[in-house]
């Protein structure tokens, strides 16, 4: 399959167009990311610097990756069941537009703003504890390997996120319900990031690249894996 | 397996059918549509015309049946090059309406990978007058102005075959009179249409030929060739007073094949060529002294083709 960039630019740009002129994604973009960094940060800043130690064990900055774990779903579960909703599906679906290149505009227009979303919640925080949190503490948070990993981990998890909203989206027949499956797909991320910062599951290295190689392979298949379940048919005539 | 774009017809549809399931959206259809032509596709609710658009479209695909869609035959593996050469309106328009009129035609432009965007986008809506609308945004347009823009949207890739699904629908009479003027004029360009509508009087002044689908075809024809078909040619010769004896005055007409009253001073002549027996029931009546107020000859309308063959369905359906 030749994916031709026009198309996927234009569904690109509309996306985004789109996102930034609805107040309910602009508020999701918002609100959750805040709800997630707003308790770790201000545990981080109120620790005192003899608890800087227990910091080395667990990684309290885990816990952000909620952000992409959450933010992305909850936008993509938004993405092909709000066409249909609004019936705009069918005039693009009526277009050369292949479900791949759809798909893949899709994915990129949610990709794009989680990403930046994410990275500034995380710079914020960084930020954040080095000018207020005691300099004991803000050594702790700010380790080389942590600050790597969550730059790593933030694509691949939001990545995955996305597929599995577009997927819930594909599937589902009413907005407010794929939103809602899109942030529940997240949670299992979230608590994960939860053991890890609490140092019920140890982070080690291996696990961490072992992770980071099967987060690489779900998010290459999730693109073919969505794109056969994509069926213009029971999208546009709503047959089974 | 993409035959030459230069295919004489701009459609062929043979023995095609839909199913979902048990429930029959269109059974066994046949028509061809040839290029440069305004077809129009009627039938009540539920008789399976957008499904046939869906379906020459690529969007769903026939149970049964083959077809060749601007050139190509319509198979899986052909969907992105058919869609490239048609475009089609559905009944509802569609739009972004967070977006402007000026920027969903711009994603459409990409979609279709189209050059020379700007100048596409200008000449459009210049075609459907929103020229000083571009920068609205569509969900501030009236039911009226939506469907011009998504008119509009239809008109970007030059497409060599424009389905029209239900265009008016909706629409007070200006807003649809426009659109009629719209299509007349791709007529007059050339513009293969295939048009489906429920306004009879639509398809009667804008269509070359028409068919009328309820499941299955029932006909299809120029509407003259329709009335003509379905329905005998009649005079209607109204006197000042009931003549005494019409069936000698009527009975020895060669081109009236029988007479019936209307009321008591009119009768319904059945004739072969109305033009040759006017003239003749014109002599008669004034040989017999009989007062003539008029004589017409009585026309059928599209409408009432549609409803003699759909009351036919529903009178079969009631055995």
């Amino acid at each position: 399959m030749n994916a031709n960039a026009s198309r996927i630019r234009a569904i690109f740009r509309k996306e985004l167009r789109e996102y930034r002129r609805n107040g309910s994604i602009i508020a999701t973009m918002a609100a959750i990311p805040l709800g997630i960094v707003i308790f770790p940060l201000i545990e981080v800043l109120a620790l005192p610097a003899s608890a800087a130690s227990a910091l080395l064990n667990g990684d309290p900055l885990v816990i952000l990756l909620g952000i992409p774990a959450i933010v992305p779903s909850v936008v993509a579960a938004y993405a092909v069941v709000s066409e249909r909703e609004q019936g705009t599906l069918e005039p693009v679906l009526t277009t050369p537009i292949r479900r791949e290149e759809l798909l893949l505009a899709k994915f990129l227009a949610a990709l794009v703003p989680s990403l930046a979303v994410a990275y500034a919640m995380y710079a914020f925080f960084l930020i954040c504890a080095k000018l207020f949190a005691q300099p004991a503490v803000a050594s702790a948070v700010l380790q080389g390997p942590d600050v790597f990993a969550q730059v790593l981990f933030t694509p691949l998890i939001a990545a995955w996120s996305i597929w599995i909203g577009i997927a819930i989206s594909t599937r589902s027949r009413d907005t407010r319900v794929a939103q809602q499956l899109g942030a529940l797909a997240g949670l299992p991320v979230l608590l994960v990031a939860y053991l890890i910062a609490f140092d019920v599951i140890h982070a080690t290295l291996g696990l961490a690249l072992g992770v980071a190689a099967a987060l690489l392979v779900l998010d290459g298949l999730g693109w073919r894996l969505v794109s056969a379940a994509f069926n213009r048919e029971r999208l546009i005539a709503g047959t089974r | 397996m993409a035959t030459s774009k230069s295919s004489a017809s701009a459609l062929t549809v043979d023995h095609l059918s839909k199913r979902f399931g048990d429930r029959v959206a269109f059974d066994d259809v046949s028509f061809v549509v040839e290029r440069g032509e305004v077809f129009g596709f009627l039938g009540p609710n539920g008789a399976g015309k957008t499904t046939t658009v869906r379906t020459l479209g690529t969007l769903i695909a026939p149970t049964s049946g083959v077809a060749t869609v601007a050139g190509l035959p319509l198979t899986p593996e052909n969907g992105v090059e058919i869609r490239q050469r048609i475009s089609i309106m559905p009944e509802s328009p569609g739009l972004y309406l967070r977006l402007t009129v000026a920027e969903n035609l711009e994603c459409f432009v990409g979609l279709y990978a189209l050059p020379d965007g700007r100048q596409r986008i200008e000449r459009v809506l210049r075609a459907v007058n929103l020229v000083g609308r571009a920068n609205d945004p569509c969900g501030k347009l009236s039911k009226g102005l939506r469907q011009r823009v998504s008119l509009a949207r239809a008109l970007l890739n030059d497409a060599d075959v424009l389905f029209l699904d239900e265009p008016t629908s909706g629409l007070d009479p200006v807003a649809a009179h426009e659109v009629h003027e719209l299509i007349d004029g791709l007529r007059q360009r050339g513009v293969t249409i295939f048009l489906t509508t429920h306004r009879l009087e639509e398809a009667e002044r804008l269509c070359d030929r028409v068919a009328l689908l309820n499941t299955t075809l029932r006909a299809i024809g120029r509407p003259d060739e329709l009335r003509d078909r379905l329905f005998a040619k009649t005079l209607s010769a109204r006197t000042v007073v009931p003549l005494p004896e019409p069936d000698r005055v009527f009975g020895g007409l060669p081109s009236v094949a029988s007479w019936r009253h209307d009321d008591p001073t009119t009768y319904i002549l059945t004739v072969s060529d109305a033009a040759v027996a006017a003239p003749a029931v014109t002599r008669a009546l004034v040989s017999a002294g009989a007062d003539v107020l008029s004589i017409v000859e009585s026309h059928h309308s599209l409408e009432d083709v549609y409803l003699e063959l759909i009351n036919e369905d529903v009178e079969a359906g009631t055995k």
